[in-house]
């Protein structure tokens, strides 16, 4: 499974559910698979999705909201997971694409091929952790995670893609923003 | 830990100058100049503090408030505003995330050694990124959240405002 087919597969399960994707590749591959307005695409501030999905769940009880995340950015921001672990939003939902390396800028590795970010989520109190490794397992992880009481952490292992990436994100940052509060009034 | 009871009503009336406008969402790392102010936050069942383990994510929780349709302030040290310039200038300007930020000025005047080179430079970091701020004496505090305000409903961009010494907290 690469990047790109997770991503497809998971928008294949989303209604009007607010994503946060993750900056990079993650935001153009979410922007290719399905283009909408619950999609807050960022083109930088790398780390912070899980924080500002966080901040969207914690203020919109009501809504599942969705951190789709990369396994580079998690490393960065590890603190919130333990944020989002203690606070235990019962509606966050984090999938991580975790292709243990730094796919928009050349592949470089990074420590996610040796340290499971599923175990640290477990530990720092998630719910409900799942670790996918084939898009059958994947479609059920993300079928299953969604009707669970949250924190839900998905780790979906990936191959990085081989082919031209998606197309950079089209919409200027702040229509971005227009188009994302909008779904959430 | 050193607030007063002067810390403690100036942090009160501050919060309720700020939840008067809708301000209930607060977000940070602590800082002991916020003490007042935190404890003040943290008691309040009206409001809601989150700790953050970062200050840039704070900035990244807030900015998530503030896209949900509310409005949300960050409260942090000047040394987290080192962190969290990414934040703010890939997220909150580019984007058009107006919240409110509350930093303690430390290194204002003489201060542990760690604090001056920020001391020094916090202003100045500012001004170059865009981010207005003020930097309001205990009297002043109400009109520099005023002015705020209004930059951050017309701008929709964040604005700061640095809190020095003995208005929340020694």
């Amino acid at each position: 499974m690469t990047s790109r087919q997770a991503i497809d597969i998971f928008y294949t399960f989303l209604q009007g559910e607010p994503v946060v994707c993750a900056t990079g590749y993650i935001s153009r591959s979410a922007q290719g698979a399905k283009d909408r307005l619950e999609n807050f695409y960022m083109i930088g501030s790398m780390g912070l999705a899980s924080s500002i999905a966080l901040g969207v769940a914690l203020c919109k009880p009501q809504k599942k909201v969705i951190a789709l995340d990369g396994d580079g950015a998690v490393l960065m921001n590890l603190g919130t997971l333990a944020t989002i672990g203690a606070l235990k939003p019962a509606n966050f939902f984090h999938l991580v694409i975790d292709n243990s390396g730094y796919e928009s800028t050349g592949n470089q590795l990074s420590h996610a091929g040796r340290v499971p970010l599923d175990k640290i989520a477990q530990s720092a109190g998630y719910a409900h952790v799942r670790r996918a490794e084939t898009p059958e397992a994947l479609r059920k992880e993300i079928a299953a995670g969604l009707a669970k009481k949250g924190p839900v952490f998905i780790l979906a292992k990936v191959s990085p893609d081989s082919g031209a990436p998606a197309p950079r994100v089209h919409a200027a940052p702040e229509v971005i923003t227009e188009n994302f509060s909008k779904c959430l009034r | 830990m050193k607030w007063t009871p002067e810390h403690t009503t100036r942090a009160s009336e501050f919060s309720r100058l700020l939840k008067k406008d809708g301000f209930h969402f607060f977000t940070g790392v602590p800082c002991s100049l916020l003490g007042a102010l935190l404890q003040n936050l943290s008691e309040d069942k009206d409001v809601q503090y989150v700790p953050a383990a970062r200050e840039d994510a704070a900035v990244g929780i807030a900015a998530g408030a503030v896209l949900s349709g509310r409005r949300a302030a960050v409260l942090m040290q000047n040394s987290g505003l080192g962190y969290c310039l990414n934040a703010l200038t890939s997220l909150n300007l580019i984007y058009r995330i107006p919240s409110l930020l509350l930093i303690t000025y430390r290194g204002f005047g003489p201060d542990a050694p760690e604090h001056l080179v920020m001391g020094k430079s916090c202003e100045g970091l500012l001004k170059e990124v865009g981010i207005p701020y003020a930097v309001p004496e205990k009297d002043e505090l109400e009109k520099a959240y005023q002015k705020a305000k209004k930059y951050l409903d017309h701008e929709k961009k964040p604005f700061a405002i640095f809190i020095k010494r003995g208005i929340f907290g020694e």
